[in-house]
């Protein structure tokens, strides 16, 4: 056995590759291109490319053009950090982005950390990731900040009686709830009633007879799409007219697909809006349109702003010494971005506006975009 | 018998002379060899049931959950710990898996084949869901913190005593049962060996050493997450044995090893500047190049890598 370790020492180190270019800027992903919730690996690695590119074609940055150096981590536990070990290590990348997934990011995080090389997240949205360390960033907002968001628009809309159903299972949903019930009290609101359920269940007759009788103005669902789709179709079965508001978690394909119109209506928060007039939105979807022939999502245009908002960084601490360019991400301050003004407070989180989307005539359409 | 132990002492020395110098490594080849040790433990141990014995568990995975979960939480408890700690944890978290092998065993050992197979896999799921629930471990949102205690001589000194106590084990005069189990059962029920015994023995000793595996990944990573023991990673470690040759240990060890480093190695090559566009397209989907390998391993050697020559050297009187 003892000399298997060293013979694959020597094999791997026989394998490495030549020392790097100095005139390029290295720039290390890990995104989950293969594996188990590939779609959203491929739609965020899709966007940082495309701002990787679009960099490149305007010349680059501090005169250096932008090499992205991406690792598939396959979905798979374990990965991450051997890859970003790998990333760190042979390839001396100056900054790593990923991951989606906040598993992941939560893996990889200490070891950029340890080694004092600036980490964006873009969609990682448990609180835990960028406490890790100082190094550590994300471009998204948490979750508990969209629940404020949706009380905040109820509020505005003038609904006082609002009940809410939350799904126990998945801490997302507990997280939007608690902050949503505290910012409608803290409006002037009242939480009339409060039900629960669990991801997977199929009927919700009993918990919406329940809220019915308490006469909301309003119901907050912020579970995933598969079980609020099945939410709404059975909340007007019952006659219940209230709209219903919820979280990003609403955004999938069959949403609106098993819901058919029972969502007219009805609003969520989300990242962005293909709606929304700013330039920096309608110059995303012009060229991923032309690059990629498909319209990008939420976690394309994620992926775009973290690359983007690292390369507006460097620019601005004219260096990639690691502690320069720390220090730079951190004072990073209305970054005009496709998700909204960016700025990164002093844990490192984005505040940035929520989107709200409204349902109606089979698709989405933007209402308005709420400020921290 | 003498042989055996000066081997184990020999390989003890230079495991701790390897480590040594290996400190300065390159940290991701130092990853790399950490992911083989720890393969090289779940290999080794999952053999001993799978190979040897001749049952068929699918949820080796759920024990190193076991122990990594119970290490993990052990250190964290001490606020991090010292070296000494964390050996005793790892024992600890060792001995929590070899309890739930024992919980598991018991019951469901006296079911075969594809029985066995099912309940093992459903040990692996149930063990997942109850960390996934359990506030305490972190429940979905996974634990960190955990300092970084393991190294390489920790997990090559794991490695060295699972391949010598699962060797010893089935070598002896004792161990010729779990042989005989593998072989016929009934027959072996039949000159009055105790089958079930056998086999939740080898459960045991197979399960506790996938805990320390566990505990040696979980101060490795520093992040543990219910998904990282699902079913596919139990199937990795299955993969590893029957690649190797059920019941050669040294074919196990060696599939291990090449498993774990093949990924890594298509990964570079997917990424050499060199090669035509065609040929980079070809390795950037570098997991269907590694199921290639393995399914024509599998044809041109079904018995595995180093299957029949070790079973020979087993099977003789």
């Amino acid at each position: 056995m003892p000399p298997l370790p060293r013979l694959l020492a020597a094999a791997l180190l026989l394998a490495a590759p030549a020392a790097p270019a100095q005139d390029t800027i290295k720039v290390g992903e890990f995104a989950a291109l293969t594996g188990g919730i590939a779609s959203f690996g491929q739609s965020s690695h899709k966007g940082t490319l495309l701002a990787i590119d679009e960099l490149n074609a305007a010349g680059g940055v501090l005169g250096k053009k932008l090499a992205l150096l991406t690792e598939d981590d396959q979905s798979l536990a374990g990965q991450p950090a051997t890859i970003v070990r790998k990333l760190i290590s042979q390839d001396h990348v100056v900054a790593i982005l990923g991951e989606v997934a906040s598993s992941k990011s939560l893996e990889a995080a200490p070891i950029c950390q340890e080694n004092h090389i600036p980490m964006i997240s873009p969609a990682s949205t448990n609180p835990k990731v960028t406490e890790t360390g100082d190094y550590i960033f994300r471009v998204c907002f948490i979750d508990p900040f969209q629940g404020t968001v949706m009380a905040k628009f109820a509020a505005s809309r003038g609904w006082k009686k609002v009940a809410v159903l939350t799904d126990v299972k998945q801490d997302y949903s507990m997280g939007l709830a608690q902050f949503f019930k505290a910012g409608v009290v803290q409006g002037g609101g009242e939480i009339v009633k409060e039900q629960s359920y669990s991801s997977g269940d199929k009927d919700f007759k009993p918990q919406l007879t329940s809220l019915k009788a308490a006469q909301p103005e309003a119901i907050f669902v912020p579970g995933y799409y598969a079980e609020v789709a099945l939410i709404a179709k059975q909340a007007r079965l019952l006659g219940i007219k209230a709209p219903l508001l919820g979280g990003d978690g609403w955004m999938g394909d069959s949403l609106l697909k098993v819901a058919g119109t029972a969502l007219d209506g009805c609003y969520f928060s989300c990242h962005f809006s293909a709606d929304d007039k700013a330039p920096a939105v309608q110059g995303f979807l012009a060229s991923y349109r032309a690059k990629y022939g498909a319209e990008p999502d939420d976690m394309a245009a994620l992926g775009y702003d973290s690359a983007m908002i690292l390369a507006a960084a460097i620019k601005r601490a004219g260096t990639t010494d690691s502690a320069a360019l720390r220090d730079a991400l951190a004072a990073t301050k209305d970054h005009p971005g496709v998700t909204g003004r960016i700025t990164l407070d002093d844990k490192r989180n984005a505040t940035k506006p929520a989107v709200i989307l409204g349902v109606g005539q089979g698709g989405f359409h933007f209402v308005e975009s709420v400020a921290p | 018998m003498r042989d055996r132990r000066l081997l184990l002492l020999a390989a003890l020395v230079a495991c701790g002379v390897g480590a040594h110098f290996a400190a300065g490594l390159n940290p991701y080849y130092y990853d790399v060899l950490v992911g083989v040790g720890i393969n090289l433990i779940l290999a080794a141990s999952l053999n001993l049931v799978n190979g040897h014995t001749g049952q068929f568990s699918l949820g080796h995975a759920g024990f190193m959950a076991v122990g990594a979960y119970a290490s993990a939480w052990l250190t964290l408890r001490a606020g991090g710990g010292s070296t000494l700690v964390f050996v005793l944890a790892l024992l600890a978290g060792g001995a929590a898996a070899g309890l739930a092998g024992l919980a598991v065993g018991l019951p469901s050992l006296r079911l075969r084949g594809d029985y066995l197979a099912i309940v093992t896999l459903g040990f692996n799921e149930i063990i997942r869901g109850v960390i996934g629930n359990c506030e305490a471990l972190g429940a979905q949102r996974g634990l960190g913190g955990m300092l970084r205690h393991t190294d390489l001589f920790w997990t090559f000194t794991g490695a060295i005593l699972t391949v010598y106590v699962v060797t010893s084990l089935v070598g002896s005069t004792y161990g010729r049962g779990f042989l005989a189990v593998r072989d016929d059962e009934i027959a072996a029920e039949a000159v009055g060996i105790g089958t079930t015994k056998y086999k939740v023995l080898a459960f045991v000793v197979a399960a506790f050493f996938a805990g320390i595996a566990g505990g040696l990944y979980a101060h490795f990573k520093q992040y543990i997450n219910p998904e990282g023991f699902n079913f596919f990673r139990s199937m990795d470690i299955v993969v590893m044995v029957i690649l190797g040759g059920m019941g050669s240990t040294a074919g196990v060890c060696v599939a291990a090893a090449l498993l774990t480093v093949l990924p890594e190695g298509l990964r570079w090559v997917s990424h050499l500047a060199s090669l035509p566009a065609w040929l980079q397209h070809v390795a950037e989907n570098r997991m269907i190049l590694y199921s290639l390998l393995l399914i024509v391993l599998m044809l041109t050697r079904p018995q595995g890598l180093f299957g029949p020559r070790t079973a020979r050297a087993h099977d003789r009187p």
